[in-house]
């Protein structure tokens, strides 16, 4: 598996688009600091495009990855490989190369403005972290789509549909539910239906260090134990590590029973 | 003779002179004749110095009816919960330097650490009080002064616990540099006029930071109020000043930085809000002018809740709050012009500092978070900034005359604009 994920990893290093990914990064934590020259608000600027831009286009690399590396996957197989390690070789090598982009694109021009005195370095781990988890888990839902379907075209709309569902209109939905049953108590329902979507638990662990004087405004006793004390964060770093590894347990199961 | 006249005289002065200036009495635990406070009051003449020295001395119910200085020098007044302390019902008494400890608590009278009562120009000055029900209650009393005095409360009910610093109908008083923690209300004014609060601190209370009522023309400065139910509740009041405030973290469901109800024609300028949850509530409230303040980080920064007319919110810097304005009802000529938006997405191609199209301060989301309270986590979502943007474009339920019709492209300095 070391040697796949290697293999794969060194491919997508070389590949122009994880260059482009990494000067995207770049230039935009630069022009952010440039900017407004506070590392602290650069960084709740970039909390907002973490949380929806990481998910995206690790979806759409995942998924245009996977449907790359076919030809290669499929010679791969006809070797006496273990099939887990060939697919989540190749799982690891994307994400892997992914979340270093991500981190060095973004490390860079942070250190560059004194990230190590200021005082918020712990913010910031925050924001790589949940910048690593959304690329593990989207990157590997990808995957899950790319392995259930053999239409490209249907397996990039699928992606996309996910992404789309996941950052809009999951919330939307959920919303209107919750002004739809305003009457019943939905606090339980509410916390429920946060933990279930990758992406607004990543919104919650931003919200807990950008808006805690607004949350705390909502007077129910669950909301207030939740995001109270550090019991909220750490709960949901839980779920996330929990959202990372289902659908890599679903990658391994796949490709272990697929027809190639 | 001329010269035996002339020293009898001189000696006739003196005596004359000490009888009528002020006798000291000296107070000491270890002095056999004057060991208590109450008896060295019982035995001083009108404007006579009374000092304690250091010690402990058990005693309530010190009445004190003439004019009278008395000073401590480390003296701790223990009152063993029995009741109220020191009573003043004179005018010109001075207490000063005082640790006062162990008032009684009581649910029928408000006994109070240091009461005043009908008097005139008082100096309450330098007291520590701790163990209280009341701190320092000042009833029907004008041109006093109330100054750096500390009070330590454990309060933890708003139905079981007093006041810090009370004023009922009383006029022109100074209430300076003083420190109130862990009490009801930290400073509280009924039917009080011309008061001036200058430069206190108060912390960590379980209802009001500074709370007036029925009160007028008062002034408000200088002063830090943090962690309190709400930092300054002003009720049913009128021609009040407010100025270089610092309100912050006032956290909860039901607290604000500062909460008007029924106030009018009121000023308030160059305050600082910082992480409430509401930073300013108002209600009901008319001719109020809010310039030149700073609203940072707070939840809300102004919750309007109806019913307010003819207020005036200009050349304030609204930054990073969650939410800038929430408002109930129609505009009713209230002004929301010229203000500092740290979300304003306008651009100023002339360069005369006013961004040429005008900003809405008012979100959709949060009418929603006000229907739906538990809504408040999608706060930030890529969803709601969609149907944000949609509302700002083209609005529907938000009143779409309340614009800042000339927003500032930068910070306001407040320093240059004062």
């Amino acid at each position: 598996m070391l040697k796949i994920l290697k293999y794969s990893f060194y491919d997508l290093i070389r590949s122009r688009w994880s260059y482009i990914y990494f000067l995207f990064y770049l230039i935009l934590g630069f022009v952010l600091l440039f900017l407004n020259h506070d590392i602290g608000k650069a960084i709740i600027t970039l909390m907002n495009v973490i949380i929806v831009l990481v998910p995206l286009i690790s979806t759409i690399f995942g998924i245009m990855y996977y449907y790359d590396s076919k030809e290669f996957t499929e010679l791969l197989l006809a070797l006496p490989i273990k099939r887990s390690s060939i697919f989540l070789g190749q799982y690891l090598g994307i994400s892997l190369s992914l979340s270093m982009s991500l981190l060095i694109g973004l490390g860079i021009p942070f250190l560059s403005y004194g990230l190590l005195e200021s005082g918020i370095i712990f913010d910031f781990i925050i924001l790589i972290l949940i910048g690593f988890f959304l690329t593990l888990i989207f990157s590997a839902l990808a995957y899950n789509i790319g392995l259930r379907n053999e239409n490209k075209i249907k397996g990039f709309g699928l992606a996309i549909l996910l992404w789309l569902f996941l950052a809009v209109i999951y919330d939307g939905i959920f919303l209107s539910v919750l002004m739809l049953f305003g009457d019943y108590p939905l606090e339980n329902i509410t916390l429920v239906g946060t933990v279930l979507n990758p992406i607004d638990l990543s919104r919650i662990l931003i919200l807990l260090k950008l808006d805690i004087s607004a949350l705390l405004g909502y007077t129910g006793a669950v909301f207030k134990k939740f995001f109270g004390g550090t019991a909220g964060s750490l709960i949901s770093f839980l779920i996330l590590l929990l959202w990372t590894y289902i659908p890599i347990y679903l990658i391994y199961k796949t490709a272990k029973k697929k027809d190639f | 003779m001329r010269k035996l006249f002339a020293f009898y005289s001189i000696v006739f002065f003196i005596f004359l002179g000490s009888n009528s200036w002020a006798k000291r009495i000296i107070v000491s635990a270890s002095n056999s004749s004057i060991s208590s406070v109450k008896h060295a009051i019982e035995i001083a003449q009108s404007n006579d110095t009374i000092l304690v020295k250091s010690g402990v001395y058990q005693e309530s119910d010190l009445i004190i009816t003439k004019p009278l200085t008395i000073i401590s020098e480390n003296a701790t007044i223990d009152g063993q919960n029995k009741g109220e302390i020191f009573i003043v019902k004179a005018d010109s008494v001075t207490i000063k330097n005082f640790t006062i400890i162990n008032v009684g608590t009581s649910y029928i009278k408000d006994f109070a650490a240091i009461r005043v009562r009908d008097s005139k120009a008082f100096n309450i000055e330098n007291n520590t009080i701790k163990e209280l029900f009341f701190g320092i209650y000042l009833e029907k009393s004008k041109n006093g002064r109330v100054v750096n005095n500390k009070i330590y409360g454990k309060a933890k009910n708003e139905f079981n616990s007093g006041n810090g610093i009370q004023l009922w109908y009383c006029n022109q008083i100074l209430i300076q540099g003083n420190y109130v923690e862990k009490v009801r209300d930290g400073i509280y004014l009924e039917f009080s006029n011309y008061c001036t609060i200058d430069n206190n601190t108060s912390k960590d209370n379980v209802r009001y930071g500074l709370h007036f009522m029925f009160s007028n023309n008062d002034t408000v400065t200088n002063s830090r109020y943090i962690n309190n139910g709400a930092g300054v509740a002003i009720m049913f009041s009128k021609f009040m000043q407010m100025s270089h405030n610092i309100f912050s973290d006032n956290w909860g469901s039901a607290a604000y930085g500062v909460l008007l109800k029924e106030v009018n024609d009121t000023q308030i300028y160059a305050n600082t809000f910082s992480n409430n949850t509401t930073a300013i509530n108002i209600e009901g409230s008319n001719r109020v002018t809010y310039t030149h303040n700073d609203f940072i980080s707070n939840g809300w920064a102004i919750n309007s809740r109806g019913a307010n007319y003819h207020n005036k919110v200009n050349y304030n810097n609204f930054l990073n709050n969650s939410f800038d304005l929430l408002y109930h009802g129609q505009l009713n000529q209230n002004s929301f012009d010229s203000n500092y938006w740290s979300n304003y997405t306008g651009y100023d191609l002339d360069k005369d500092g006013i961004g040429d199209i005008s900003h809405r301060p008012i979100k959709l989301f949060s009418y929603v978070v006000n229907n739906t309270p538990e809504a408040i986590i999608f706060l930030r979502s890529l969803f709601v900034d969609i149907i944000d943007f949609s509302e700002k474009v083209s609005p529907v339920f938000t009143p779409d005359n309340l614009v800042d019709h000339k927003p500032q492209i930068k910070k306001i300095n407040h320093d240059k604009n004062n």
